[in-house]
């Protein structure tokens, strides 16, 4: 009843085959979008953009990229940490390089270093599936690890061994290091972070997204119709690596403002991979709706025993924040193995229908 | 419906030739020295019982097993060994004996990547879907519409096909192949495990490809009555054998087919 599609008609190809054919969608991304360029900075403090906001678009465009990669093209990757890695440390390198040039420019550039590694450790994937795939990528996460560790020339011989983001401006803005407002470093994450998934969106709905899902659903066939399996996963996994790329240089340029190694260990890939299991493989609503219960939910549990008046130690609520994230993991995962997309695709067929059952 | 590259056959001449062909997996002998051809036109069957190397022999025609001995001869273009890329590319488009479609697209998704080869926008303009990447999506969604139309398969459009009984799941699967506007058609058992309804639907099918299209079919199927009533020629394998070719009354006299069929008496 509240989403009908009834009384729609679509009188052209190019109308039907759009990525929002349906009038309610397009007004609910039109919501979204204002709620997210100007209901959030104007109402938001602080810690909602700074620490609830940017991480979680910074996050959400890191699942896409693995989506692309696992969740459409079918290929287990463990090295998303390190690809973010590549990202950052690229941009940094950048930077530091040609202090001169934009650092939007060099944020997306970073995106192509990924790219091009990330291509390199795909290179098993014509021989090698499934979990052995994953072990292989593995071999990146632990390589690349090390090479930012041991290689000084990537961190410029710094002292402490980790990137110092140094102050960059925009149009006489200051965008990143220590002094950039959280506003300005809000809006160019959510800008590109938008983009990129419309561009993402696209690309799944045309000829590469159906190769890829092809590819993924039955390699076999796919081959027999013409479609190359090498190239095909090779551009999956430069495309993937680029999102991470860009989603790693963000992550230090404009939320961290400064990283080491550590940060893209193997935790950093696993995280990645439970928000797209969780949020649904294939899926790009799901890369956003996995970061969200990932990253979102334990910062909203920690606050919920003291907004109730219950006096516990902050450990305590650390720890049951934890089992409170694992059970509801659990629970999802049972009520819906294709994650939380797919949730919502079933919660749009009921209110299609309701009031009635069916 | 001609694919590029290769040149004109004319109705009727061989398009495409098998000579002496012989494929075995270790000590077994899949396929040995069996040679065939297929008209320009025509619908050929290909038959055998349980074992014979009918699947080895598609497999073999579209590149994805590469036989050790003997010579394809596709369009006038031999090879010994071919990638199966290169077999769509030169017009060949196959069905699976287990449907082997992309489960988690719908059936028009499905179809409509049967037409990969047929699109080049390149990666800017996909990334955009915009232009000509939005103008070749909308004219491929054209021919795929007619497919589907040729089909009516027309209600299931945006069903993913994993949810699709196993009949339209073969109809989605022939569609897909037919996107592909294949100079030569292999359909791998089209008909296995469906009932007598279905059966002549697809029978149906196969004709009006065959008719509309112009596409030559080699089938391999089980149901003799199917066999003997679509083909114009039938080739028997028996043990990776050749033991019989030529129209189906023919095939149904021969002795040789007869025993494989029925067993010998010692």
């Amino acid at each position: 009843m509240f989403y009908r599609e009834a009384g729609q008609f679509k009188t052209s190809y190019a109308s039907d085959q759009a990525v929002f054919p349906i009038l309610q969608d397009r007004i609910g991304v039109f919501i979204i979008l204002a709620i997210a360029f100007v209901v959030i900075p104007l109402t938001g403090n602080d810690f909602i953009i700074n620490a609830v906001m940017i991480p979680f678009l910074v996050f959400s465009l890191a699942a896409i990229g693995l989506n692309l990669l696992t969740g459409y093209t079918g290929q287990l990757s463990l090295g998303t940490g390190a690809f973010m890695g590549v990202g950052a440390y690229a941009c940094y390198k950048l930077t530091t390089i040609y202090p001169g040039v934009n650092i939007i420019i060099w944020v997306i550039a970073s995106g192509f270093f990924a790219a091009a590694v990330g291509a390199v450790f795909g290179l098993p994937s014509l021989r090698i599936k499934g979990f052995y795939l994953a072990i292989a990528t593995l071999a990146a996460q632990f390589f690349l690890e090390w090479c930012f560790i041991r290689i000084p020339w990537l961190y410029n011989y710094n002292v402490s061994a980790a990137i110092e983001v140094p102050q960059r401006e925009l149009f006489g803005i200051i965008v990143t290091g220590p002094r950039a407002s959280a506003e300005t470093r809000y809006y160019i994450v959510l800008s590109i972070v938008v983009v990129m998934t419309w561009m993402a969106s696209n690309l799944m709905h045309g000829r590469i997204g159906r190769m890829w899902m092809a590819v993924r659903d039955m390699d076999i066939a796919a081959e027999l119709m013409g479609i190359r399996l090498l190239p095909t996963k090779l551009l999956a996994f430069a495309i993937s690596s680029f999102y991470c790329g860009v989603s790693g240089a963000l992550m230090v340029f404009l939320w961290y403002g400064g990283a080491e190694s550590a940060v893209f260990n193997i935790n950093q890939s696993f995280t990645i991979l439970f928000m797209i299991i969780i949020g649904g493989l294939g899926s790009l609503l799901g890369s956003f709706l996995g970061a969200a219960l990932i990253y979102i939910l334990p910062i909203i549990l920690r606050f919920v025993p003291p907004q109730l008046g219950i006096p516990l130690h902050a450990a305590t609520i650390e720890h049951i924040t934890f089992m409170t994230i694992g059970a509801l993991i659990v629970f999802f995962l049972i009520a819906e193995p294709a994650g939380l997309a797919r949730l919502w695709q079933i919660g749009k067929q009921k209110l299609r229908v309701w009031p009635f059952p069916y | 419906m001609r694919a590029p590259g290769g040149p004109e056959v004319a109705a009727g001449d061989v398009l495409l030739s098998v000579e002496n062909v012989s494929l075995s997996f270790g000590g077994v002998k899949a396929v040995s020295d069996v040679s065939f051809d297929i008209r320009k036109g025509e619908i050929r069957a290909i038959i055998g019982p349980n074992g014979a190397g009918k699947t080895s022999m598609l497999n073999i025609i579209n590149g994805f097993y590469h036989p050790q001995q003997g010579r394809i001869t596709f369009q006038g273009k031999t090879r010994s060994k071919m990638r199966p890329h290169d077999a769509a590319h030169g017009g060949i488009a196959r069905t699976f004996q287990n449907v082997a479609l992309f489960r988690g697209m719908t059936a028009l998704d499905n179809i409509m990547a049967g037409r990969t080869l047929k699109m080049n926008k390149n990666l800017f303009w996909q990334l955009l879907r915009y232009g000509p990447a939005m103008a070749e999506e909308v004219e491929h969604r054209h021919r795929v519409e007619e497919i589907i139309d040729f089909l009516k398969i027309q209600e299931i459009r945006r069903t993913p096909v994993g949810r699709l009984p196993y009949g339209l799941q073969k109809r989605v699967e022939l569609g897909r192949a037919l996107a592909m506007e294949p100079e030569l058609l292999l359909l791998d058992e089209p008909m296995a495990g469906m009932n007598m309804e279905e059966k002549e639907d697809m029978s149906r099918f196969v004709l009006d490809v065959n008719d509309h299209y112009g596409t030559t079919i080699a089938l391999i199927e089980h149901d003799m009555g199917v066999v003997m009533d679509l083909s114009d020629r039938v080739v028997v394998l028996d043990h990776g054998i050749k033991i019989a070719d030529g129209t189906p009354d023919e095939v149904k006299k021969n002795k040789g087919v007869i025993d494989a069929y029925l067993g010998v008496a010692h």
